[in-house]
């Protein structure tokens, strides 16, 4: 198998940290994976995007130039993603805070309000746990508990209420496209 | 040994070189290495190393001349406008022999260029870099695994022959995170015995000297002699390569760093369509591995080097060739990366008899 993902967002949303929970989970299962960030002139409020890919054979580049999936977590990276996924890829839409929709007829796309979900929760920074429960749901690139267990890995200082909160939000977004 | 866990290439590469008995660290920032110095800046008071952010590139060579002088494990590091910077300081560390360690993690170029990815830093690796007749070791880590595990091998050789060693790198390399692996337990310094040549300050014992020239007549030409000695035992010795899939290919694809991770995963997709793909890349970039290429030269008819610059690495691909084999280029400066689909697609026709990509 090989997944390359997009996730793109605002600058402060989680996309960077996002991207690497979901290569770590792919890393605790076995499988070969990379995490490459948009990197540069980044601040907080500005575009932030990453690229990781989960495979069973090792990773060529960890550049994602044509996504197997596109996780869109606000309204300009719909614009900026929409076109380079592949055709039967995956597009999964933050409809909390993006209008448009996609006008792509050869792929599958699944609007969640994800940032109300997150807040349903009670925290809307894990907007972007929720989204990734939803694309582990829906693909089983990586698996709900991988993700689970890797929380506490990469957000090194996370206290156990907010590993639990997080948790929370993981399974939220995959309830969300069961 | 360590645990498998998931590391950036830039901290990767600095804390392999702190596992491997690295104390002293300066350098100056840029994109896209600034994680080294970042990681260097907590990491080395934890083991009671020193870090200095210095005021510029040319300081912070300049004070590895000073700390290696003393036997001590350093390192700096910076990205192309900034190692061209720095050249001068490493050209005075290759003839006074210092076993500095740095790193250069590429950016496109030239002048200012971008930060995106390169390889267009080749040639100056691999033939000094700086002024005068000298060479230094350098390292080609394909993964971020290698990034880790790379600085303990430099750090080894640079003592052993007294020379500067470098792990090149580029932006896809610094910035990409993996799965690491430590091959090696760190390393507490005081194991090291202080090596005969460094300074120890006023002891009343025979004076040592560490300097970069000798003025006296025909005493710089024999200087010169006495360090081809010790790069021609290196081209001996320390080629290292890595060649898959050699006994029946009928064509090689070959890289180094992230071109070739690139060749790598075109090998194995070619191979599952019947296509005899095999794959050569260089681990060592100096010395070249220039053996393997000699080899496979006298059988196999066709090379495919690919490089994120504009011809630079094949330059040593066809002088280790000599004119036996047809070569082909792929070439990407500045921020291309060449995709397997590309590479791929380009293979075949190769192998289908076009002669579009045909260089020497």
């Amino acid at each position: 198998m090989y997944q390359g993902i997009i996730m793109s967002g605002f600058g402060g949303q989680g996309i960077i940290s996002g991207g690497i929970m979901l290569a770590y989970a792919g890393m605790i299962e076995g499988k070969n994976v990379t995490f490459f960030p948009a990197y540069g002139a980044e601040m907080r409020g500005g575009t932030a995007n990453c690229s990781v890919v989960v495979s069973s054979d090792p990773v060529a580049s960890p550049v994602v130039g044509s996504p197997d999936s596109l996780l869109i977590m606000n309204e300009p990276s719909l614009a900026r993603f929409e076109d380079s996924l592949k055709p039967d890829g995956l597009m999964i839409i933050n409809s909390s805070l993006v209008n448009s929709r996609s006008t792509r007829t050869d792929i599958t796309a699944i609007e969640i309000p994800v940032s109300d979900l997150a807040e349903e929760v009670g925290n809307i920074k894990t907007a972007n746990m929720v989204i990734l429960g939803a694309y582990a749901k829906k693909t089983g690139a990586v698996s709900i508990d991988a993700l689970k267990n890797s929380i506490a890995k990469v957000y090194l200082r996370a206290s156990e209420s907010m590993v639990e909160l997080n948790k929370k939000a993981i399974d939220k977004g995959a309830e969300a496209v069961s | 040994m360590a645990e498998r866990t998931l590391m950036k290439g830039n901290e990767a590469v600095a804390e392999g070189a702190v596992r491997a008995g690295c104390r002293f660290f300066a350098g100056y920032p840029i994109t896209p290495q600034n994680e080294i110095p970042e990681y260097m800046s907590w990491r080395l008071p934890e083991e009671g190393g020193t870090f200095i952010q210095a005021e510029s590139e040319v300081a912070a060579i300049n004070m590895l001349f000073g700390a290696s002088s003393v036997g001590t494990r350093v390192m700096t590091s910076s990205s192309s406008p900034g190692i061209s910077l720095k050249q001068e300081g490493i050209s005075y560390c290759a003839t006074a022999e210092l076993p500095i360690f740095y790193t250069n993690v590429v950016r496109g170029g030239p002048g200012l260029g971008n930060i995106a990815p390169s390889q267009g830093d080749y040639f100056q690796a691999t033939r000094g870099g700086g002024h005068g007749d000298y060479r230094v070791i350098v390292f080609a880590p394909k993964t971020v695994e290698e990034m880790a595990n790379f600085p303990r091998i430099c750090y080894e050789l640079a003592f052993k022959y007294r020379i500067p060693t470098m792990v090149l790198a580029d932006g896809i390399l610094g910035q990409m995170m993996e799965p690491v692996t430590f091959d090696f337990d760190p390393i507490d310094p005081s194991v090291f015995k202080t090596p005969d040549w460094a300074l120890r300050g006023s002891k009343p014992e025979e004076r040592r000297v560490i300097k970069s020239y000798d003025l006296r007549p025909g005493k710089m030409e024999q200087w010169n002699f006495r360090l081809e000695k010790k790069y021609d035992e290196i081209r001996e010795k320390e080629p290292r390569y890595e060649a898959v899939n050699i006994d029946d290919a009928d064509i090689i694809l070959t890289g180094y760093g992230t071109a070739a991770r690139v060749c790598e995963s075109v090998m194995a997709l070619g191979r599952k369509d019947g296509l005899k793909i095999g794959y050569v890349r260089p681990i060592t970039l100096w010395p070249f591995p220039k053996s393997i290429f000699k080899e496979l030269g006298e059988k196999v008819e066709k090379f495919f080097v690919v490089e994120m610059s504009l011809g630079q690495y094949i330059e040593d691909v066809k002088l280790s060739l000599n004119g036996k084999s047809e070569i082909y280029l792929h070439k990407r400066p500045a921020g291309g990366i060449p995709t397997g689909e590309e590479v791929l697609e380009l293979t075949r026709k190769i192998l289908s008899g076009d002669k579009l990509k045909l260089v020497a």
